[in-house]
């Protein structure tokens, strides 16, 4: 029992970061119809978002501090950073700490901004194009991004650390009711699961409750009417892709202090990503976050001991396996729509 | 000839002397020029160039003419190079079985995960493949080591059994393959004022088979079944109204070019006798998908010149480095030298993905149909004075729909 619930836990934020990039793959493909290769580049530039606040907070200059010496005897020279300046020395190094949460209000702007200008500058010309075209060029702006990350912050991985606070572990079992130190989990994939489920409910309550969202629904059922009704459906397809783009960031943003950011992230997660939005069904964003969730929690099962000693291998190939399964079972993915990507 | 009309038979013979003079028209810059770096004649990438294009052409009998975007078919490439360098190392160090037994297995694979994945239609059937093609890829890395030498790769060694060989090869170096007494890695020089060609076993082998496979595929594309393919990729739900149950085709073709991915594994096996995990990979898988549609999917040549592309660049620009580009630049004055070193360096040398992701943008963006369309419009371009070249790409060119 405890093991199944320390499974389902540490699913979870496998599974988050899953369900946020097919989220936000099939908000893209669900309004402008378009697939997109470079939806794992935009995570990867999210949790880049993470490093480049890092530098910028830590931006520093030197000052030569008379009341410390080195092994000369000469005064020491200490990097201050800038924001110590203007703001004290504690708070500055509770900015620092904090720099991860902080990325997140840095990062909307920024994915924001990439979101729309890509759409505006390349997607857009590729509505009309096959699938396969869509494909190729996306792939082609995936490397090319991936490639200008990698060769302005190299290609090892930087670490970005969670704040102190959220930092350990946090004993789940008692609050369950079992035996203490039987179920650990460390607070920031909590948090992780916490910042997901938040972002996930947000998209759905503005695409529900709001008189935007209401037309950008009405635009994935049908845009040629809606823009008959005189409205700029383009727009707020532009609107949406730079909002998708925001989902993939913010996930890689908070992904950071558990994994490292480097170049290829995005292209890791990118096609267990296609896998997750397929097996949801194309087009449906429930499907996508349930089949994200339900991926990363089978990869967490099969990677218990048990269960590979039974079965080697298993925890390599075990969501290849569910989606061959599932969509043998079911022919269009968990929720997916009749007659979407079919031909 | 040989059942083709006239203008396939041109196309043919281009193919056929392409391939043969490959040493002589890759290598047009003397060995110590400095566009020396532009020479691609070297036996290695020549290799390269023709197997890939096996696995090019197969794609696209499958993907050019029914239109299923298979998105594993590297995992056929993979069975059949594990599958070559077990006959290298348990029968012969002779390459031929090797190869029939590549194709063979890769069939076979192809046979079951077709089987399986033609139940589902557009992207439910790439994504099939592609879970097939990663499984096989994660075991093949992990699990199935004994088989497939895991990470480290399944390698020929001096104590395998090699049975037709018998005692033959007991020196002490573990045989290189060959072809009776010839060994794929042989080539012969020639030196001429300057320029150096090779011509090498290996390249020769590997470039017949690719004008065979090149053949049969133009024989695919002409016949009934190949017009068959062609019906389901247009409205394969009317042929199914029709009455007529179209599985059988779709899965020939699938098995067909698994067996062309089987025939490119072997070869690169017997090539060097090496097979890895990283082969099935879906990068892999993805890399033959960008060569078909880059060069032109569904036409004839387009994916062998997709893959030559794809390769070309690929070596070329990675051999580029800071030295190279100080050498190029030198007869500028230092301060412009040093700034055009800086601009260019992030293109050339590790950073040649930039380049490549630039061009399959660029290629994508400007040339819909791939770079067959791009030679159509420059054979437009010229007008009559080229319009026996326009003649030659329009034969390649088959309708898309």
């Amino acid at each position: 029992m405890e093991a199944i619930v320390l499974q389902i836990l540490s699913g979870l934020d496998g599974g988050s970061a899953y369900a946020l990039i097919a989220l936000g793959l099939t908000l893209i493909f669900g309004t402008l119809g378009v697939v997109n290769f470079a939806h794992g580049a935009l995570f990867m530039i999210g949790a880049f978002c993470t490093v480049t606040l890092q530098r910028l907070l830590s931006y520093s200059h030197t000052v030569i501090d008379e009341s410390q010496k080195d092994f000369l005897g000469n005064p020491l020279k200490v990097q201050v950073p800038y924001i110590q300046d203007w703001f004290g020395e504690a708070a500055a190094n509770t900015i620092i700490d904090w720099s991860v949460p902080l990325a997140i209000l840095f990062a909307i702007p920024v994915m924001l901004i990439i979101g729309i200008v890509m759409e505006r500058g390349l997607i857009k010309h590729f509505y009309k194009r096959p699938h396969a075209d869509q494909i190729l060029v996306t792939f082609g702006l995936a490397i090319v991004l991936q490639e200008i990350i990698k060769a302005y912050y190299g290609a090892n991985p930087i670490p970005a650390p969670a704040p102190d606070v959220f930092k350990g572990s946090f004993d789940f079992g008692v609050l369950l009711g079992f035996d203490a130190n039987r179920i650990i989990y460390p607070y920031w994939r909590l948090v992780y699961f916490a910042f997901a489920a938040l972002l996930i409910t947000g998209v759905f309550v503005f695409l529900q409750f709001t008189t935007f969202g209401m037309v950008v629904r009405a635009g994935m059922a049908d845009r040629e009417t809606v823009g008959l009704l005189g409205i700029d459906i383009d727009k707020r397809f532009t609107i949406m892709f730079g909002l998708a783009a925001c989902v993939a960031g913010l996930a890689g943003v908070m992904y950071t202090p558990i994994n490292s950011p480097n170049y290829h992230m995005g292209m890791d997660f990118l096609v267990i990503s296609f896998v997750v939005v397929v097996v949801g069904g194309m087009g449906s964003l429930p499907g996508a976050v349930l089949a994200g969730f339900v991926l990363g929690i089978l990869q967490s099962f099969a990677s218990m001991r048990e269960v590979i000693e039974f079965l080697p291998g298993i925890n390599q190939i075990v969501i290849y396996l569910a989606a061959i399964v599932i969509l043998l079972t079911r022919p269009r993915g968990l929720m997916g729509r009749r007659g979407v990507m079919e031909e | 000839m040989f059942g083709l009309n006239a203008k396939d038979t041109r196309l043919f013979f281009i193919v056929i002397a392409l391939v043969a003079f490959a040493p002589f028209l890759m290598n047009p810059f003397p060995t110590d020029s400095a566009m020396a770096q532009f020479n691609a004649g070297y036996p290695d990438l020549m290799q390269r160039f023709v197997i890939f294009g096996i696995f090019a052409i197969g794609f696209n009998i499958l993907f050019g003419l029914t239109g299923y975007l298979s998105f594993g078919h590297a995992a056929f490439l993979g069975a059949g190079s594990y599958a070559a360098v077990w006959m290298l190392k348990l029968l012969t160090i002779n390459v031929i079985p090797a190869i029939m037994i590549s194709v063979i297995v890769a069939g076979v694979f192809a046979l079951l995960i077709g089987f399986i994945s033609l139940r589902r239609s557009g992207i439910y059937f790439s994504i099939l493949t592609l879970a097939f093609a990663q499984m096989a890829f994660a075991l093949a890395a992990s699990v199935l080591t004994p088989i497939t030498g895991g990470e480290t790769g399944l390698q020929t060694a001096l104590s395998d059994p090699r049975i037709l060989d018998g005692a033959r090869d007991a020196g002490g170096n573990i045989p290189a393959p060959g072809l009776w007494g010839m060994e794929m890695r042989d080539s012969a020089e020639w030196v001429v004022s300057g320029w150096q060609f090779t011509f090498n076993v290996g390249y020769y082998l590997a470039g017949l088979c690719m004008i065979l496979a090149f053949y049969l595929s133009i024989r695919i594309f002409r016949s009934p079944f190949g017009m068959m393919l062609r019906a389901v990729k247009s409205n394969q739900q009317r042929m199914n109204y029709t009455g007529l149950n179209t599985r059988p085709y779709t899965l020939a073709a699938f098995v067909i070019s698994g067996m062309y991915a089987g025939l490119a594994g072997g070869l690169m096996a017997a090539m060097d006798p090496l097979a890895g995990a990283e082969r099935m990979q879906w990068t892999a898988s993805g890399e033959v998908v960008l060569m078909t549609i880059l060069g032109g999917a569904g036409t004839l040549i387009g994916p062998v010149l997709g893959a030559g592309f794809i390769k070309y660049f690929e070596n070329i620009f990675s051999k580029i480095n800071d030295n190279v580009l100080h050498q190029w630049f030198a007869f500028m004055p230092d301060g412009i030298e040093d700034f055009l070193v800086t601009i260019v360096h992030p293109f050339v040398g590790k950073g040649w993905h930039l380049t490549l992701g630039l061009m399959f943008m660029a290629v994508v963006i400007f040339l819909p149909g791939g770079l067959v369309e791009g030679g159509q419009r420059i054979a437009r371009l010229f007008g009559r004075k080229k319009k026996a070249a326009d003649k030659e790409t329009d034969a390649s060119k088959t309708p898309a729909e």
